[in-house]
This record gives C-alpha cells, sequence and structure tokens, in this order.
C-alpha cells in the first residue's frame, strides 16, 4: 500500500481516461465539455506515457510526452476557433442543432 | 516512502474527483475550474515522480494558456447561461448514456487487466543513449535528447504549431463592412498626375471642386 509502483499510475491514467470517455458520451449537449473531455483522455495518456519513461529508465516517453502537448495546444486551439465560427454563423452549439452536414 | 505515498494519494484523489467534476459540473465555468485544478494536481504528480520539466511546461501550456482559451470561449459565447436550459428539456438525448457508461467500463476494465497482467520484460528495453542518469538534471538531459535525436520531430511539432496558429486566425477572422482603414499600397502608389490637377481659371467663374 505504501509502496507506489508503475501499477498506481497506470490504474490512476486508466481512471481519468475512462472518465473523459464517460465525459464525451454523457454531455452530449455540450460541446466545450465534449473538447475539455478529450483533454482528459491527453492528459491520461501523458500519465501513462511519463509513468512508463521514469519507472523503465529511458527518456523518450517524456519527449514525446511534450509532443503530445504540443498537439493537444493546437487541436485546442483550432477545435475552440472552429466553434467560435460556428456560433456567429449559426447562432448555436448545441450539439443536437448542429446537424448541418446531415451525417 | 511513505511520504510518496502519502501525496500520491492525495494529488490522485483530487485529480480523479476533478475529472469526475469535469464531466458532471452543469456550470461551464466550473468545468473550466476543475479542469485547472486537474491539470495542477497531475503536474504536481509530475514533479514529484521526477519529470520537473514536464510539469512545469504542463503548468505554463495547459494551465496558462489552453485553460485560459477555454475560460475566453466559454465568456464569449454565453455558455453558461444556455446550459441551463438544455437540462430542463432531457428528451432525445438521454438514451446515449446507458451505451456511454456501458463502453466506459468495458474500456476501463480493458486498461486495468493489461496493467494487472503487465510483466516487465527484460529485453524489450535495451539500455541506449537515451537513459535517464542521475548526475544532470531532468531539464538537461531532456534538452540533450531533443535536440540531438528528436530534432525533426521537433521542427514538425514547430510547424504543427505554426499552422495551427494561422488556421485559428484564418477561421476567426471577419472582414467588417464600412470600416475605414489605412491602404499602404494606395498610399504609396499614388502619383502626381493623379493627386494634383492644373486648371485654367477663367475670371469672374470659380472653379468646380468635385469631391
Amino acid at each position: 500500500m505504501t509502496e507506489i509502483g508503475l501499477g498506481h499510475y497506470l490504474t490512476l491514467g486508466a481512471v481519468i481516461f475512462s472518465i473523459g470517455v464517460i465525459g464525451i458520451f454523457l454531455n452530449r449537449k455540450n460541446i466545450i465539455v465534449i473538447l475539455m473531455s478529450i483533454e482528459l483522455i491527453l492528459l491520461a495518456v501523458n500519465i501513462n506515457l511519463v509513468s512508463f519513461s521514469i519507472y523503465l529508465g529511458d527518456l523518450t516517453g517524456q519527449v514525446f510526452t511534450l509532443f503530445i502537448l504540443t498537439v493537444a495546444a493546437a487541436e485546442a486551439a483550432i477545435g475552440l476557433a472552429i466553434i467560435v465560427v460556428y456560433y456567429r454563423n449559426a447562432g448555436t452549439i448545441r450539439v443536437e442543432e448542429i446537424d448541418k452536414l446531415k451525417g | 516512502m511513505v511520504a510518496h505515498a502519502i501525496f500520491f494519494y492525495v494529488f490522485s484523489i483530487i485529480a480523479v474527483i476533478s475529472a469526475i467534476m469535469v464531466t458532471v459540473s452543469k456550470n461551464t465555468v466550473h468545468s473550466v475550474f476543475f479542469l485547472i485544478l486537474d491539470f495542477i494536481s497531475i503536474s504536481c504528480l509530475f514533479i514529484m515522480i521526477g519529470a520537473e520539466f514536464l510539469g512545469m511546461i504542463m503548468l505554463i501550456v495547459y494551465v496558462g494558456a489552453v485553460a485560459v482559451l477555454f475560460l475566453f470561449v466559454v465568456m464569449m459565447l454565453n455558455v453558461a447561461q444556455q446550459k441551463n436550459q438544455w437540462f430542463k428539456s432531457e428528451s432525445t438525448s438521454s438514451s446515449h448514456i446507458p451505451v456511454g457508461l456501458i463502453i466506459s467500463t468495458i474500456i476501463f476494465f480493458e486498461l486495468i487487466i493489461v496493467v494487472g497482467g503487465w510483466k516487465y520484460k527484460p529485453e524489450l528495453s535495451n539500455p541506449n543513449t537515451t537513459q535517464i542518469s542521475n548526475e544532470i538534471s531532468n531539464t538537461h538531459s531532456l534538452g540533450q535528447v531533443l535536440y540531438t535525436e528528436y530534432i525533426h520531430i521537433f521542427q514538425i511539432s514547430g510547424m504543427i504549431l505554426l499552422i495551427a496558429m494561422i488556421g485559428a486566425i484564418v477561421l476567426t477572422f471577419r472582414r467588417r463592412e464600412g470600416l475605414k482603414t489605412q491602404s499602404y499600397l494606395k498610399q504609396i502608389s499614388r502619383e502626381r498626375s493623379e493627386g494634383i490637377e492644373v486648371l485654367e481659371v477663367q475670371s469672374n467663374k470659380g472653379v468646380k471642386i468635385d469631391d
């Protein structure tokens, strides 16, 4: 119990990943919370990479965490820009009403 | 070791609770604040485990930039008031929730099975140049690897950031009608012939100026 190993960190990553997936399904109404859930999922991936990197003694995991951070920041910026443009054009960002593509 | 365990449990419990609050909170602004709390506790975990540089970068990038971006968008789009109306009309989309819960539990148990069954295989990670050494700091060793072995991926990630910046500007740029601005090209390409006109002024008639 007092010995914190790799499994503890991986379990934490799994819990946060699952919470992110639940958040995507639960918030079918607010698209901004869906974006935040995607950020949570990327955070869980980062936890896994960093804990493997530390416990295996290999720096590559931390380097790739840095790149995931970059991609996550770019994704958040582009996603929020798309939301702003859609709100300006359609006047709403409710997920049920975003049906212009008729998918 | 006990201190490590205590700090791990405190930070991870805070992280999990705030992650749950991000998804179930009714106010979007509260969700953003819980997201910030989540990022801060995870970066504390990173600093504690020995990845100081990544913890600090997480603080700067997520808390300083991404979360503030979310706050700005929530503030500008006036979502906090809309969401109250959304929860009143629970008609159509509540059928997704059981499916989502089932899929998430399946994913969680798959990950737990993988964690429980994972054994360290010694021949999997061969010692190479990217090993963590205890003599130099984390930032120093990351820099030594990042600018030598991973320089091309590093530059590609810079290109990704540049493209994201250009894309966000292009998406949200709006040219307003009826806005008077300076046109430098028009100013410097003026010629003398179109700027002035020499008129023969006749006496007692004056000059008609069109403007």
